[in-house]
């Protein structure tokens, strides 16, 4: 009995954990790493409020520059803390320790997370954060539960809180409407999936002349192997 | 020119060689769609090796350093994507190329006397190549590069007395760590390609001995013409050369289409979680092996005792060795072949595929019951394969192939 007692309590308890890391579900955003503007107001969000704790390690300044069609002097002035250099990558002076201290983790490098969460949980996080008074930062997560990070864009969105059915509403007014605020998350993700791979540019041009290429080789190779093969009988 | 080849030829076989394995070496004349995949197989060996020495240039294999490293191949080093994009779609192509390759000697029967060699060497480069594969995984240094090669060295540890030293002395450390990405750099970037390219040659050697099988199952050198010559054969080069180039070309078009447009392939062949840097202390919820393994994968969890499922796979594996002396049919091909080899070979083209899903799936019960059900099929195939093909109703094999 007090076995079965023990099991169905484990029981219920890894249907919670189920409940917890199940699927939450994604607003979708399109991803348009040529549109430019997009891209240019999206580096200045990471810039101003994403880099100051995250880094962007492998991403360098001078190849942002040219990919977002700006000059050198331009991302110097805007983009840049004096101290960097143009050819230097998106590093940060936070200290690994102090911010454990902080925030109770390191915030991680965001090169790449694009492409380890996906645009779609990107855009769904930045804008979920609700007020939780059981949080050390006093807000918690709708994709990303009991996540260390404050909502960092709480001037722009204002604040959300759940209600009784658990849906997000507005609590706080923001300096932005609703939409302004999705536009400004859409170019920031977008800024996140362009330099989790800046190449995927060269990539997609380069494609069709491969291709092109491939086929035209094709052309000829055909008619070869006919050509050689009209004697086998 | 001639005096030059005069000039070699007595000093080095180079004429001899050509003639041997090229130009005069028959080939069968009525070679199908399947075998296209011997020379794609060769073709991506060849891209590897090339495009894994270009990588090895600037990959660093330290815990500390490969991450970033493979992020500086694709930012920093020209054409640097290209490159680490060819080998990570290389990788799966690989084996694509193979299972249809593999697939192709079981449908004909190519694996059949005298050809028990040339299978078997076929079979050391299959297992040469997973481990090459599973070594060449570790090297990002990414999440699922690094859990996976934990669960995997783990399966040592359920061999009983010695499992968990063996463990431990093949990942040089009580968990993954630099000295088990140091060794596995070695055994990726030397010790495993000299084996492959050994095995590859043998292989072919083999082959050449024996002559290529074809898909009527029908033995060319039986029927030779004056000159001795097999009258269905004809020279590899130039006509399969000229015919390989065809399938080159359009495997080449895939292979771009892959590489540019889908180079994660939706997640099987770059998975997400391994843009996540390696962290010891964090197990990412869902560990899940690389598409070309989770048939096997798929075995060992639906097994309840681990030795039994480590067992169970590696057995897997035996079975295909065997093939050769399982298979007591006196026909080759499947064309020629009575109705119980189709159905067993359909059931177990359905379980392996099955498998290879349910790999990749967490082991719910219903997941691991469906497993257990694969499983079985997959090991009657080989099992009850002496009574089935030797109780079969076969029909006549031709005298001759046959050829549009």
């Amino acid at each position: 009995m007090r076995s079965l007692v023990i099991a169905c309590f484990f029981a219920l308890f890894s249907v919670q954990v189920m409940a917890a890391s199940g699927e939450v579900h994604l607003d979708h955003v399109e991803i348009d790493i040529t549109d430019k503007a997009s891209l240019q107001r999206g580096a200045q969000t990471f810039v101003n409020y994403c880099l100051s704790c995250h880094e962007a390690a492998f991403m360098r300044y001078n190849r942002m520059a040219k990919d977002l069609g700006l000059t050198d002097d331009q991302v110097k002035e805007n983009l840049m803390f004096a101290s960097d250099k143009i050819g230097d990558t998106m590093t940060v002076a936070m200290r690994p320790e102090d911010a454990e201290k902080w925030f109770g983790v390191t915030p991680p490098d965001l090169s790449v997370i694009a492409r380890a969460r996906g645009t779609d949980w990107l855009y769904t996080y930045l804008r979920t954060f609700y007020l939780d008074e059981s949080r050390p930062m006093g807000t918690n997560n709708v994709a990303f539960k009991d996540v260390g990070m404050p909502h960092v864009l709480w001037e722009q969105q204002g604040y959300l809180a759940k209600n009784e059915d658990g849906e997000l509403v507005q609590a706080t007014e923001g300096k932005l409407s609703q939409h302004e605020y999705n536009v400004m998350v859409h170019d920031l993700v977008n800024f996140l999936a362009y330099i989790s791979e800046p190449s995927k540019l060269e990539r997609m041009d380069l494609a069709k002349w491969v291709l092109l290429y491939l086929i035209i080789f094709f052309l000829v190779a055909y008619p070869l192997k006919k050509a050689f093969w009209r004697d086998v009988h | 020119m001639s005096s030059f080849m005069n000039w070699l030829d007595a000093r080095f076989p180079a004429s001899k060689m050509w003639k041997e394995h090229l130009s005069e070496y028959y080939a069968p004349k009525n070679f199908n769609f399947w075998y296209f995949f011997g020379s794609l197989a060769l073709l991506v060996l060849v891209l590897q090796i090339v495009t894994g020495i270009f990588l090895t240039m600037n990959y660093k294999p330290d815990a500390d350093l490969a991450f970033a490293s493979v992020e500086y191949i694709m930012r920093d080093v020209q054409w640097g994507w290209l490159i680490r994009y060819m080998h990570s779609t290389g990788a799966s192509a690989f084996f694509v190329v193979v299972y249809l390759h593999m697939f192709r000697g079981l449908i004909y029967g190519s694996y059949k006397q005298p050809r028990e060699l040339v299978w078997i060497f076929g079979m050391l480069i299959y297992l040469t190549l997973m481990a090459e594969a599973f070594m060449g995984y570790l090297l990002p240094w990414g999440q699922m590069s690094y859990w996976g090669a934990q669960v995997i060295i783990s399966l040592f540890g359920a061999i009983p007395v010695v499992g968990e030293q063996l463990a431990l002395w093949i990942r040089g450390d009580f968990v993954v760590a630099d000295a088990t990405l140091n060794r596995f750099f070695a055994f990726h970037v030397i010790a495993l390609p000299l084996v492959l390219l050994g095995l590859v040659v043998a292989h072919i050697i083999a082959l050449h001995e024996v002559g290529s099988n074809n898909p009527d199952g029908v033995e060319i050198k039986k029927n030779k013409d004056a000159s001795g010559k097999p009258v269905d054969g004809i020279p590899f080069h130039p006509y399969y050369t000229v015919k390989d180039i065809v399938g080159v070309v359009v495997f080449l078009f895939i292979f771009a289409l892959v590489l540019f447009y889908a180079p994660e392939g939706g997640g099987w062949f770059l998975e997400k979680d391994n843009f996540v840097p390696a962290d010891p202390l964090k197990t990412p919820e869902h560990i899940v092996p690389l598409w070309y393994f989770t048939p096997f994968y798929a075995i060992l969890r639906a097994v309840p005792d681990k030795l039994m499922g480590v067992l169970a796979m590696g057995g897997a594996i035996v079975f295909l060795f065997l093939l050769p002396w399982l298979d007591r049919s006196p026909v080759k091909s499947i064309r020629y072949r009575g109705p119980y080899f189709k159905i067993a070979l359909v059931l177990f083209i359905i379980s392996f595929l099955a498998l290879g899903y349910l790999g990749t799936q967490p082991a719910t019960a219903i997941y691991t019951m469906a497993a257990r059900v694969f499983s079985v099929i997959y090991f009657a195939f080989f099992i009850f394969m002496p009574i089935y093909t030797k109780l079969d109703k076969d029909k006549p094999v031709p005298e001759r192939v046959t050829f549009q």
